[in-house]
């Protein structure tokens, strides 16, 4: 082979090499149950940002001559015990679900990703500390440590929110420790070491970016056990407080109208059980297409 | 074995003293004097005192800290302060509620899980398979509270099959208890049959991929026996602990199972006591729930070895 077609195989080579980045997008682009889930999830988060212009009704509205009505054209999915209309109360439910969602998991990787990344990069006595209290963490059953925590700090969303993300940071603190413990032995560590990089630079900029795709993976899944542990809470009473609009305190109330207005119970039930299948599935295909053992 | 367990329980020690620390620092989340908080509308600045010698409140927080972990030992954790009973006796008089709803929930899990997990596996690729993923899924992503209440809807409200709350105990009326029973266990057991049924199938796929397993088909042996008596036995052990550590999903499940189908257990205790503001019977529950699931913890290790003749060393 001469020079020229040497420099011609090496130019198609370049040509189809893959950034990492590119080949999850593809394999994530190609998995439909994946694919499915975050354009449920866009919706509901377009639904939620734009809840006032979309929703039919104002969620708060009581009307006595609409009370318990079935699903018809005027209230498509229903009016509750106080006339409210189910299908504005769902879309307006949306922003506490998924703020609740979101915010409790940016809460628990604030905390569990910097104590997983300390204690797993430097180990000794910190590592064992921070194992430690992970430990006992994970010890206490989630909900009920989060029911705890919400009843001690007080019935609201933002302390749901704070429970919720404070129960799921030893989750985070475990992975990442776990990955690091894995990441930090490999020959581009050593490497970076050898020529005299300090130890916070190793670990943000050279184990951190490493170990983000199983990180992505994991918050996507707790996204999911978050916004059943916010209905959950807010079902209890502990989570948003009435009359603010919540898919789980719509379900609390619904109980009690079942033999009369069991669409009451269906629609929010629905709506969380959709956003929360979308986010498994989302993970799901995320945790396949960033896995660098898959063809 | 003996140096295992002995490691075990020693790496025990220092967790379950930060269990005692993060329930004993609820109490500090208390906004405000948590003596005023006991006192309710007593307002009375002798009855508020008397509140804080008697919680020793007026000491520091180590002191303070130091007489919890003292009385927890000797089996003291504190009174109700809502209906004056010894938290103790609470407790142990809704546990076995809540310990029969429990092995009910496991029961069914692993029957569903295992079941779903292994059928997946021996016919993977094929309609089973998906539809025993779709299962997983929807076990998965199904919240249970909700689930509650569309069965009690179909089963109580429409059929009129089941009663839709209340418990009976097995020892009263078995037939009774297991109508009482069934539905908030299938709801309990629904997600935990979910996690087994992945951790199942990819046992069996990993088992059935094995030397052994192809040796056992070369012999000649029916593919019923081969997944029967050689994969399946291997396959189950690890699933079967990890059930044993599934008390977590339980017992949270447990908290709005109950309130839904109004079983006097644990959960329903918890919830109950957060609703009067009943912080001593919150912190002997999670207290409670947080040493049971490490025994369990520990238990589930040692059965792994037991089980496992490469482990035993």
């Amino acid at each position: 082979m001469d020079a020229a077609a040497v420099g011609s195989v090496a130019f198609d080579v370049a040509e189809h090499v893959e950034t990492p980045t590119r080949r999850a997008l593809r394999r994530l682009r190609n998995r439909q149950g994946a694919m499915l889930g975050l354009v449920v999830i866009v919706a509901f988060i377009l639904l939620a940002l734009l809840a006032p212009l979309v929703a039919p009704y104002d969620p708060a509205a009581q009307s006595w001559a609409a009370v318990r009505k079935p699903p018809s054209a005027l209230h498509w999915l229903g009016t509750d015990e106080v006339g409210r209309d189910i299908l504005a109360r769902i879309i307006f439910g949306a922003r506490a679900s998924l703020l609740a969602g979101v915010i409790s998991i940016v809460i628990a990787i604030s905390v569990g990703v910097p104590a997983g990344l300390a204690a797993g990069f430097l180990g000794g006595f910190l590592d064992g500390l921070v194992s430690r209290i992970t430990d006992a963490m994970l010890a206490c059953p989630f909900l009920i440590l989060a029911i705890a925590l919400a009843a001690f700090l007080g019935p609201s969303l933002g302390n749901a929110m704070i429970a919720i993300g404070v129960t799921t940071t030893p989750i985070f603190v475990r992975l990442t420790r776990g990955q690091v413990m894995a990441v930090k032995v490999e020959d581009y560590v050593e490497a970076a070491r050898a020529i005299g990089n300090p130890r916070w630079r190793i670990a943000i900029v050279h184990i951190l970016p490493n170990i983000l795709p199983a990180l992505l993976v994991q918050a996507t899944l707790s996204i999911a056990t978050a916004i059943i542990a916010e209905a959950s809470l807010s079902f209890l009473g502990l989570g948003q407080q009435p009359p603010a609009p919540s898919w789980g305190s719509m379900l609390n109330s619904a109980q009690r109208f079942l033999s009369t207005a069991p669409w009451m119970a269906v629609w929010p039930g629905l709506a969380i059980f959709l956003t929360v299948l979308s986010f498994n599935l989302l993970g799901d295909g995320l945790r396949d297409a960033l896995d660098p053992r898959a063809r | 074995m003996l140096t295992f367990l002995g490691n075990r329980l020693l790496q025990l020690i220092p967790t379950l003293f930060f269990v005692s620390l993060i329930i004993f620092c609820l109490q500090q989340l208390l906004p405000g004097d948590p003596a005023l908080v006991m006192a309710g509308e007593e307002r009375d600045p002798e009855v508020i005192a008397q509140i804080r010698r008697q919680y020793r409140l007026d000491q520091p927080l180590p002191v303070q800290y130091v007489y919890w972990v003292k009385g927890v030992v000797t089996g003291d954790l504190g009174e109700s302060m809502r209906i004056k009973v010894p938290v103790r006796d609470l407790i142990l008089e809704k546990l076995p509620v809540t310990a029969q709803l429990a092995t009910m929930a496991i029961v069914i899990a692993l029957v569903i899980g295992v079941g779903a997990g292994i059928i997946s596996a021996v016919k993977k690729g094929t309609l089973w398979d998906y539809a025993a993923n779709v299962l997983a899924l929807w076990g998965i992503s199904t919240p249970n509270f909700w689930l509650g209440i569309m069965l009690i809807f179909l089963f109580s409200v429409k059929l009129g099959w089941l009663p839709a709350s209340g418990f009976v105990h097995l020892s009263q009326d078995w037939r009774a208890s297991l109508a009482a029973t069934i539905m908030p266990a299938f709801v309990l057991g629904n997600a935990i049959a979910a996690v087994l049924m992945r951790h199942t199938r990819s046992a069996m796929l990993a088992v059935l991929d094995s030397d052994y397993v192809r040796t056992a088909r070369a012999k000649g042996l029916r593919e019923r026996t081969v997944i029967l008596k050689h994969a399946m036995r291997n396959a189950l052990t690890p699933v079967i602990t990890l059930a044993a550590l599934e008390l977590g999903t339980l017992l949270s499940g447990a908290v709005l199972t109950e309130q839904i189908f109004s079983i006097p257990g644990f959960g329903k205790l918890i919830v109950d006591s957060v609703f009067n503001r009943d912080y001593a019977v919150v912190q002997g529950v999670v207290l409670v729930t947080a040493t049971t699931y490490l025994a369990l913890n520990l238990l589930a290790d040692v059965a792994y070895i037991l089980v496992n003749p490469r482990l035993r060393g």
